[in-house]
């Protein structure tokens, strides 16, 4: 059955195997409807004590203060948005899929949205706790950042880019969660459908607001989904060039420039789209969903890395380039120390992860190989994750006076944390392919071979 | 919802299945044609062209997020002129209190998120979920399997040519039965409304 799925004589073909619609629902839920594998519970206890681990090391940060990250003057920002961004970041790939995708009309995003859309949800939550952590006294984070009448008589500030991202961040975090759960309605009433435990049909029906696949809701639900993948289009755009105005709107040399919001959305879709290859090559494995998440559908995933992957590339050295000729010195040092000063190792790991490893892809053998797709997002994400500690870091860590110069090293308690977001995230996406179906059922039975009237299906 | 509490010994209409969204296809066209005016299709994922064959309405969700949204356009725009330049005028920057290019970020995604909002409460509402009352018909339908329900009409309804309730002839089930037998159901059946619990 491995070997079916490599076949691409016909890229129409997007499930292989010769499913048919019962198929699909069967193995589809089977994860569902059987009790989680030895693998699963060690993954998911890994993931559950390193998210403990971090809460641990949250409440030494909330007794603290987040000095013990490491930070110090002139260095505010350290690995804390530096993780901020990296997950916002992979959170685009999921609303890529969803909604750009479907206005394209690319049906191979059917095998891989539900999957992606949920990764974009959990990594778009977990951005959320870092940056409220950053705050350094989150339970206060409300105070200063919704606008809402209170004593003090104050608003928020509507100029700063930090008051856009809250903005940007919560309407992204919403829309995208509405989305997601709108696609899963026809499917709950599919898995509440074939549910023979009581509870199990309990929740289903709950989930699937008692949805019966009636044609006069199809209706509207295809409009919804249509304005959805509308709205969700430029709101996905808008999302990482906010989160770029955090930095392009200061006037630090290395981060006020204007090429900041379309290289962070490349950047963004890379780094995404490395996370659901990373994500998708595993659970194709461990559910057997192979005849759903094709080596095509993988193929196409790595030919976006490839492309965006080139666009960073040229981002950075156009940025390199604009430093030389505005004939700003304090631009031209920046760039020289970025990539020669004492953080030379981050820029190089970022600069081969990001741009030399993809290049592989060229070849079709490696687009079409399990292990070397898999190795590559690994570096993908490990690069994205240095890209956004290179523009942090170097940018901060040289002051416009000499004197206020320092090195800025993340603590232990740092990385603990880091890891702890990544438990997190993990304990999510963990349960998600436990309790939902990690397949669009009703959209991939749209998009299949449906069967002959009066043929043999 | 709304239906909830129609709640009759009678059954709720007369239901055909079919195997194949094809065949599906010509029977709703046929049964649109027909003197079944009450029906409704049910299959487990959007076919196409079935809105025609069944001959229904654009769906007028788009109305709801249009309207909703440039209500948040207008909403961001006055909240953030007020809070700027009247409730606390305040000088960031060297920029005008009514700092408009500023406030463009936070008005784009305002009315997204209203529009967002609204059209999913639109489709819900619509669609009159969440569904208490209607339990499905057959669990194959959200599964394999596609249906015709061919609805027991109500015993009065309004007419468009006299703008009264005029009575409505009875239903025949037996007639129901034979005609989507005749469109090639492999299943017909009838149907009654249950609740889900």
């Amino acid at each position: 059955m491995a070997t079916t799925a490599e076949s691409s004589v016909n890229p129409e073909v997007l499930v292989t195997g010769g499913k048919t619609f019962q198929d699909v629902n069967d193995e589809v839920s089977l994860p569902l409807e059987s009790f989680p594998t030895t693998r699963w519970w060690i993954c998911f206890i890994v993931a559950v004590a390193a998210f403990f681990m971090g809460l641990i090391l949250l409440g030494r940060t909330f007794m603290e203060g987040i000095g013990v990250w490491g930070l110090n003057q002139p260095m505010g920002w350290g690995t804390d948005i530096t993780t901020f961004v990296f997950w916002v970041g992979i959170g685009h790939a999921g609303t890529l899929i969803s909604a750009i995708l479907f206005l394209f009309r690319q049906k191979w995003r059917t095998g891989i949205n539900r999957a992606a859309e949920a990764m974009t949800i959990f990594a778009v939550m977990t951005a959320g706790l870092v940056v409220l952590t950053h705050t350094g006294r989150a339970w206060l984070a409300g105070f200063w950042l919704l606008p809402y009448p209170n004593q003090r008589q104050l608003w928020v500030n509507f100029r700063s880019p930090l008051e856009w991202d809250v903005f940007a961040v919560g309407t992204y975090f919403t829309i995208s969660t509405i989305f997601w759960i709108t696609g899963l309605i026809p499917d709950m009433a599919s898995a509440r459908d074939r549910a023979k435990n009581k509870f199990r049909k309990i929740f289903y029906t709950i989930a699937s607001f008692g949805w019966r696949g009636s044609n006069k809701e199809w209706v509207n639900y295809e409009q919804a989904y249509l304005i959805f993948a509308g709205l969700s289009t430029p709101l996905v755009l808008s999302v990482h060039s906010v989160v770029s105005f955090d930095f392009a709107v200061s006037q630090l040399p290395g981060w006020h420039t204007t090429i900041f919001p379309p290289y962070f959305v490349a950047g963004a879709i890379f780094s995404g789209f490395a996370m659901v290859v990373t994500l998708m090559v595993m659970v194709r494995e461990a559910f057997k969903l192979k005849n759903f998440i094709t080596m095509d559908h993988l193929e196409k995933m790595n030919k976006v890395i490839l492309a965006t992957g080139m666009i960073v590339g040229y981002a950075y050295a156009c940025e390199f380039f604009i430093a030389w000729y505005s004939g700003s010195a304090f631009e031209r040092f920046t760039f020289i120390n970025r990539a020669f000063g004492p953080y030379w190792w981050a820029y190089w790991i970022m600069a081969c992860c990001n741009v030399f490893v993809p290049q592989i892809f060229w070849f079709k053998w490696a687009r079409r190989s399990v292990p070397i797709m898999f190795v590559v997002s690994l570096y993908v994400n490990i690069g994205m994750w240095f890209e956004r500690y290179v523009i942090i870091v170097t940018s901060l860590h040289r002051d416009f006076l000499p004197s206020s110069w320092a090195q800025y090293y993340p603590s232990w308690t740092d990385w603990g944390l880091f890891t702890g977001f990544a438990g997190f995230f993990f304990c999510c996406f963990l349960l998600f392919v436990r309790f939902l179906p990690t397949i669009a059922m009703a959209e991939v039975k749209s998009v299949m071979d449906q069967p002959k009237a009066g043929g043999t299906h | 919802m709304s239906s909830a509490p129609k709640k009759k010994p009678e059954d709720a209409g007369v239901v055909g299945f079919f195997d194949d969204p094809e065949t599906l296809l010509t029977a709703t066209a046929k049964v649109r044609d027909s003197n079944f005016k009450h029906f409704d299709c049910f299959t487990p994922f959007p076919v196409h062209g079935l809105e025609h064959a069944q001959g229904l309405a654009r769906s007028k969700v788009g109305y709801v997020t249009a309207t909703l949204a440039f209500t948040g356009t207008a909403t961001a725009v006055a909240f953030q002129y007020y809070a700027s330049k009247v409730s606390w005028p305040h000088i960031v920057g060297g920029k005008p209190f009514n700092s408009l290019p500023a406030f463009v970020p936070i008005i784009f995604e305002l009315s997204v998120l209203f529009g967002g909002i609204a059209t999913f409460v639109a489709m819900m509402a619509f669609n009159r979920l969440p569904n208490l009352g209607k339990k499905i018909i057959d669990p194959s339908l959200t599964n394999n399997r596609f249906a015709i329900l061919i609805e027991r009409p109500p015993e009065q309804e309004e007419d468009d040519f006299v703008k009264a309730p005029v009575a409505v002839a009875p239903f025949d089930p037996l007639a129901a039965e034979a005609f989507l037998k005749s469109l090639g159901a492999k299943d017909v059946r009838v149907v009654r409304d249950e609740g889900w619990f």
